[in-house]
């Protein structure tokens, strides 16, 4: 193939080649600068963060007791007393029941994509959840408000309609994400076991895909625990506790956390704080809580 | 053991084996058991695949017999796994490939429209190159076959069983929870033949099941199917002659064949027979050349 050239020739090209290289040092400062230049991108990007977080915890630590994670909120933002347990259990409920929506309608639906799809609906789903991914969530508030809420009134459920609508489009590409990467061959091995299309769906693709899937399933919960625009339009708020899933408006953090915050009165501003912490410790919580049981649900190594 | 049909066909019936004398194996000389004797496990008719329109496999006709090793050499590209491929319909997974002729399985065509590609892989195992256990348990990647297929009876005798027939149960014996991943790629492989037992298939397919692995690795592969062989049917795709020569009782022989004119390339079947013939004796200059290591 080609020129071959002569032993001679090849050995004084890797001479040349070993001599003409950059003296070690300055590749070795190269390497240097280049690596703390990003430790120093990285530590950038976290000052913000860092700082969030702290000033959180701080404001949020001094304003934190067993009487704002057990009580509902005062009907006044200027009495000191009572907390968010209203907004706590609102936010429960609304999460939860969009979770138990939108995940097996988003994983089903992100099979379909995967392993199906080929035609035009594959194309369309896909485009629209690129659509609604990037939605302003207020959209999708208003959506809810003028379709369900007009008939039917205020409640969780429309909150949760909301909040489901919010997490299908991210549950629905990251599990796409995840179903690609697992390898053809381990398919390809169930089927030559005489697994049908479906039971090697479930038991082959789906439990290799399961950590990846977890990661996609917590952003959206992450997401919609934190959401606020739309749920003003669709739950609104209240002040006392409430389990009750149509007819009556119900709270969530976010809500409260809204409310206190804009108000002139210390004692809500306080609560507030106490709130923020509240939900960040909750969205942790639940994060760290799926992470060990996606990898429980993986085989020990 | 006489294999449970996929369907009932009267119109898929085997050709009369008068029509095809020239096919019959050589046999006798090198004291390897006369094959009238047993039916053919895979009786192949003018075999061809596309892929995308492109043939790659052209019109091979060969009997694969039981309870024997038979090995399918050739150089890279010839065709073998796509050949292989086509003995448990593995090839309807691959989108854009097509088969036409006859594959008849017990004389039953595993190509008639009525048969279930599932149930035709239930009965015919396969190894591929690359070791590839599920991401699961030692004991569920074994225990997998048998649990999709509403295997009712001692999953643990039947997991320990495979083991043993992979020999690989010594090694496992205490790591049966631990994940299959940990296992070292000759290790992998005899798991995933273990697997493909549990599932008492008839036929076990393996292609180039040792290209993978390091050289005691293969010896121990290669021991392995001198057991298997006593009660499975054994095809076995190998670029390594050295391989076919030792562990196979019969040999076929692919080799590319190109047109000059629009240089596009395909697979045909050069020649078949006993392996100890193919190797000493080929009656076709191209096989004879490829042994010899001439070219290839
Ligand atoms: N999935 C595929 N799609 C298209 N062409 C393929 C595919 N698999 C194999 N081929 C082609 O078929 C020919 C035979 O390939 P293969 O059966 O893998 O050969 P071998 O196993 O003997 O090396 C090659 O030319 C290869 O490019
Ligand atoms: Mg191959």
């Amino acid at each position: 193939m080609g020129r071959s050239p002569s032993p001679g020739e090849s050995a004084g090209a890797k001479v040349s080649d070993i001599n003409s290289a950059r003296p070690a040092g300055r590749r070795l400062w190269t390497n240097r600068l280049a690596s703390a230049a990003m430790l120093g991108a990285v530590l950038l990007a976290m000052i913000p963060v860092g700082l969030i977080l702290s000033y959180i915890f701080a404001k949020g630590m001094a304003a934190m007791s067993w009487e704002f994670l057990s009580e509902p909120t005062p009907f006044s933002f200027r009495r000191a007393e009572g907390g968010f347990l209203n907004g706590l259990i609102g936010t429960g409920i609304m999460v939860g029941l969009a979770t138990l929506v939108s995940v097996p309608l988003g994983i089903l639906a992100a099979i379909y994509l995967q392993e199906y799809g080929r035609g035009l609906l594959a194309n369309l789903i896909r485009f629209f959840s690129d659509v609604m991914t990037g939605v302003p969530s207020v959209f999708v508030g208003l959506f809810v408000y003028t379709a369900f809420v007009l008939p039917f009134g205020f409640g969780a459920v429309m909150g949760a309609a909301a909040l489901a609508i919010i997490m299908l489009p991210i549950v629905v590409r990251t599990t796409e994400e995840m179903l690609k990467l697992v390898p053809l061959e381990l398919q390809h091995g169930s089927f030559a076991l005489g697994a049908s299309k479906f039971q090697t769906i479930i038991r082959v693709v789906l439990p290799s895909a399961l950590p990846g899937i977890t990661t996609g399933v917590l952003l959206a919960v992450a997401r919609a625990a934190g959401e606020t625009a739309p749920l003003i339009l669709t739950a609104l708020g209240s002040l006392t506790i409430t389990t009750k899933l149509i007819g009556e408006p119900i709270s969530a953090l976010p809500l409260l956390i809204f409310d206190g915050a804009r108000n002139p009165f210390a004692a809500g501003q306080e609560r507030a704080w106490a709130g923020a912490l509240e939900l960040l410790a909750l969205v942790l919580i639940f994060t760290l809580l799926a992470r060990i049981v996606a990898s429980r649900s993986k085989i020990s190594s | 053991m006489t294999p449970p049909p996929f369907a009932a066909p009267a119109s898929t019936a085997l050709p009369n084996s008068a029509q095809a004398p020239d096919l019959t194996p050589q046999v006798g000389e090198y004291g390897v058991p006369q094959p009238s004797a047993a039916e053919p496990v895979f009786t192949i008719r003018d075999l061809s695949v596309y892929y995308g329109g492109n043939v790659a496999l052209k019109e091979v006709s060969l009997d694969i017999m039981p309870r024997e090793i038979t090995a399918i050499i050739g150089p890279s590209g010839c065709g073998k796994s796509t050949f292989i491929r086509c003995l448990n319909r593995m090839n309807d997974l691959i989108p854009g490939a097509t088969v036409t002729g006859d594959v008849f399985y017990h004389g039953q065509n595993i190509y008639a429209p009525e048969v279930d590609p599932v149930a035709v892989r239930r009965r015919i195992g396969m190894v591929f190159q690359r070791p590839n256990p599920f991401p699961k348990s030692v004991y569920d990647n074994v225990a997998f076959g048998p649990r999709i297929n509403g295997f009712k009876g001692d999953l643990d005798e039947l997991v320990e069983n495979s083991l043993r027939a992979a020999a690989l149960w010594d090694e496992v014996k205490d790591k049966l929870k631990k994940s299959a991943l940990n296992l070292s790629g000759g290790q992998q492989q005899r798991l995933c033949i273990a697997r493909a037992i549990a599932v008492e298939p008839d036929v076990i397919l393996m292609d180039e099941p040792a290209s993978a692995l390091d050289p005691v690795a293969t010896v121990r592969i290669e021991d392995l199917m001198q057991e298997l062989k006593k009660q499975y049917s054994i095809i076995i795709v190998t670029h390594n002659m050295q391989q076919a020569a030792r562990v196979s009782e019969r040999t076929a022989f692919l080799y590319t064949e190109v047109d000059e004119e629009t240089s596009s390339r395909w697979g045909i079947l050069v020649e078949h027979g006993e392996t100890g013939l193919i190797f000493t004796r080929p009656k076709d200059k191209r096989t004879e050349d490829y042994v010899s290591g001439r070219f290839g």
